[in-house]
């Protein structure tokens, strides 16, 4: 059979070998079509049956004569493009954007590491200088888009598409780039979801990637902050592509090899180091009274009674103030071993004073957090760490940890609709989801049992007595109003009009409603598990919304109905005192109170040294 | 500034001898709340001092719903506001009636 492939593979202009390299990203559609250019057009994963008919008939049981190593050849290609910036793996800074012109091709998937943590920063901004006549087109697959050269490669149409999971800063430009047609939206992924397809149909051709520091032999050490980078990386180089990696500093020997220098192309230290968001930092000394009366009502409503021992915290005020009244109010009530204990947690600064009291046993980390490694160093039976004494972190396997083996999430978000949906997309701003949706799921696929779940799950059947099954507790922890007196509570949420506005497939909702097992408010706690119609779902939602204009339509009756039966549990029932809802209840009221419980081991970044 | 004044009468005086308390502070987003037993214990009073106007619908709600949930029979109750959210102001309202139940500190 004579093979399309190989003669569109040799003719190989630029913009050709591009469409090769698409193709062998599907063989399976290739062997059965004749018009490879067909199958390459970027991003169109459609089989067309109608285009078969030919050689199926022309088929023999021998083996295909096609070429099979297409990827592989093109992969050779860019690397010699590469070699005169290159002595071994080595490429000098000032060579970085001649280096991306020579091995990244028009219509690549590039994933430009950056997540809500570290930023291949210097690659980033090294990208957006290509020239755009020849780099052009490409879809973007990582799973955060943060620093303003992401936006920037759009603009210049060095970019097109856009796949990822977060945003944070960005998500107003991206909006913006969406609505002016500069990006193609393809999905906003939770990380697992996005990292999952870099095995299935979103591979990287080129992978950017960050590290601490390298050795000639390309071995990177990623110290904390390892991140993203194993399954991008894994992803990309035993697919053909090629991976390059900024370093802070070159070194004879790594402290740990994170990665190993043999899926690791080329290696560029960067002029400065590269940065990291200290997104998980929460200063205690802006912790309110409410939010302190909200997360005793978690405590006592929902991690007492369901024992709940592992668990992941979402970012947030909310949170914090949890894990700064565990050594205090928790403690009042008993309830040290019990719960909270085992976490999937990034390494929250606010977690200090529990750890330091004894009650977290264990930590396991999607990434570090800014000023904590040296706390984490001198903690080795709390986090996990490598044979060189530091933290290691993964956030794939993290996300995983999260989805089946905790018993809980808890969490914020900006809009909550009537049937417990959640977004934090508003009508101008793009968010992305990052680990939410994954961790505030119900795993259907958990074949475990645990107190905490087996609980939710009576509650949740009911009457009906089928097979036992369990429940996650899924927990949205806000306050009725947010910033600028907007309210959280909804009749629409905000991102259903920009899914309409955008012409999305699918409304971004970052929590389902019918995932959602308990919402709490300073008004109380409601229990969705509870609810056994739409119209009391709605009364218990109601029933804690607070002064928000769907708090305040609330019927009355119904929702004193519901907190007869405990669907609904005011701070009086469950006997907390709002005097204690005082900032003396936190273990920790500042930064500086956080470095003391660590022992001047936490080194808090600059923007949080307030004296 | 606004001025909203409101009378209730409620089902009974609140328990204690403190006779006046402070709670809260007035800052951007916070508030004062002074209490005094004054009045004749099946009255409150509620006088409420904000930057911010045309929220009285929700002043009214929440000061409705306090009087019912705490009955804070004579009670005079000054609200100096900064602007708080009404979450806070809910919070403080019950804070400074605990605070009067609690005693003379």
């Amino acid at each position: 059979m004579p093979s399309a492939n190989h003669s569109v593979y040799e003719a190989h202009p630029v913009r050709v070998a591009a469409a090769v390299e698409e193709a062998a990203h599907k063989v399976g559609e290739a062997t059965e079509q004749e018009n490879c250019k067909a199958v390459a057009r970027e991003g169109a994963a459609v089989f067309r049956p109608g285009a078969r008919g030919s050689s199926m008939n022309a088929r023999s049981n021998g083996p295909s004569q096609r070429a099979w190593d297409t990827a592989r050849q093109s992969r050779e290609q860019r690397l010699a493009a590469a070699a005169r910036y290159a002595r071994g793996k080595l490429v000098s800074h000032e060579d970085a954007t001649k280096l991306l012109e020579a091995v990244v091709r028009a219509g690549d998937r590039v994933c430009l590491e950056g997540d809500n943590q570290k930023q291949a920063d210097f690659l980033a901004a090294r990208l957006a200088e290509v020239d755009p006549a020849v780099v052009k087109g490409l879809h973007i697959v990582q799973s955060g888009v943060v620093l303003a050269e992401h936006l920037d490669l759009f603009e210049a149409g060095i970019a097109k598409r856009l796949d990822f999971s977060y945003s944070g800063p960005q998500g107003a430009a991206i909006a913006r780039a969406l609505k002016a047609g500069k990006i193609e939206l393809g999905a906003v992924h939770t990380y697992l979801e996005l990292f999952s397809r870099y095995f299935v149909d979103l591979t990287p051709h080129v992978a950017l990637t960050v590290a601490r520091c390298a050795d000639r032999e390309g071995n990177l050490y990623m110290g904390p902050n390892t991140e993203d980078s194993p399954v991008v990386i894994e992803a990309t180089a035993f697919k053909q592509g090629i991976v390059i990696a900024q370093v802070n500093e070159l070194v004879d020997k790594v402290p740990r090899v994170d990665v190993p220098g043999d899926r690791v192309d080329f290696v560029v230290a960067a002029p400065s180091n590269f940065y990291v968001e200290p997104l998980f930092t929460r200063d205690p000394a802006q912790i309110t009274e409410t939010q302190i009366l909200s997360a005793m009502l978690a405590i006592k409503g929902i991690y007492e009674p369901y024992g709940v021992k592992r668990l992941n915290h979402g970012i947030g005020f909310n949170t914090a103030a949890i894990e700064l009244i565990l050594p205090t109010y928790a403690e009042r009530l008993g309830l040290k071993g019990r719960i909270a204990t085992h976490f999937a947690l990034n390494p929250h600064p606010t977690l200090i004073p529990a750890i330091e009291s004894g009650w977290v046993e264990q930590v396991h980390s999607f990434g570090s957090e800014v000023g904590m490694d040296d706390y984490m160093r001198a903690r080795p039976d709390i986090f996990f760490t490598g044979r060189d004494g530091s933290m290691a972190s993964n956030r794939m396997y993290c996300q995983s940890a999260g989805l089946y083996a905790t018993d809980l999430f808890i969490g914020s978000t900006l809009q909550i609709d009537l049937a417990g949906n959640s977004s934090t997309f508003t009508k101008d701003r793009i968010a992305g989801f990052g680990g939410a949706p994954n961790m505030g799921s119900d795993p259907r696929g958990r074949r475990h049992a645990s107190d905490a779940w087996l609980k939710a799950g009576r509650e949740a059947a009911g009457e009906t007595t089928s097979l036992p099954r369990g429940r996650k507790l899924v927990v949205q922890i806000v306050e009725t109003f947010g910033e600028k007196l907007s309210p959280t509570f909804v009749e629409n949420l905000d991102s259903i009009e920009l899914a309409k506005s955008l012409d999305l497939a699918l409304p971004p909702v970052m929590i389902y409603g019918d995932d959602v097992s308990h919402i709490v408010t300073e008004e109380g706690i409601a229990n969705l598990l509870l609810c056994r119609t739409p119209a009391e779902r709605e009364q218990a939602i109601r029933g804690v919304a607070g002064y928000t204009d769907v708090g305040r339509a609330r019927d009355a009756r119904a929702v004193e109905d519901l907190r007869a039966r405990k669907v609904i549990q005011r701070p009086e029932d469950l006997g907390i005192d709002p005097l204690d809802a005082n900032r003396s209840l936190l273990a920790a009221r500042s930064i500086k109170e956080l470095m003391r419980w660590s022992g001047n081991l936490y080194d808090p970044p600059r923007k949080f040294r307030n004296w | 500034m606004e001025n909203l004044k409101l009378r209730f009468t409620t089902r009974g005086p609140i328990p204690g001898t403190a006779r006046s308390t402070i709670v809260g502070v007035v800052a951007s987003g916070n508030l004062e709340v002074l209490l005094e037993r004054v009045l004749d214990q099946n009255e409150c009073a509620v006088e409420i001092a904000t930057p911010v106007r045309g929220y009285d619908d929700v002043w009214k709600a929440v000061v409705a719903d306090f009087v019912e949930r705490a009955s804070p029979g004579g009670m005079r109750i000054s609200i100096n506001d900064g602007g708080a959210r009404p979450d806070t102001v809910a919070l403080r309202l019950m804070q400074g009636v605990r605070t009067m139940e609690a005693g003379d500190e």
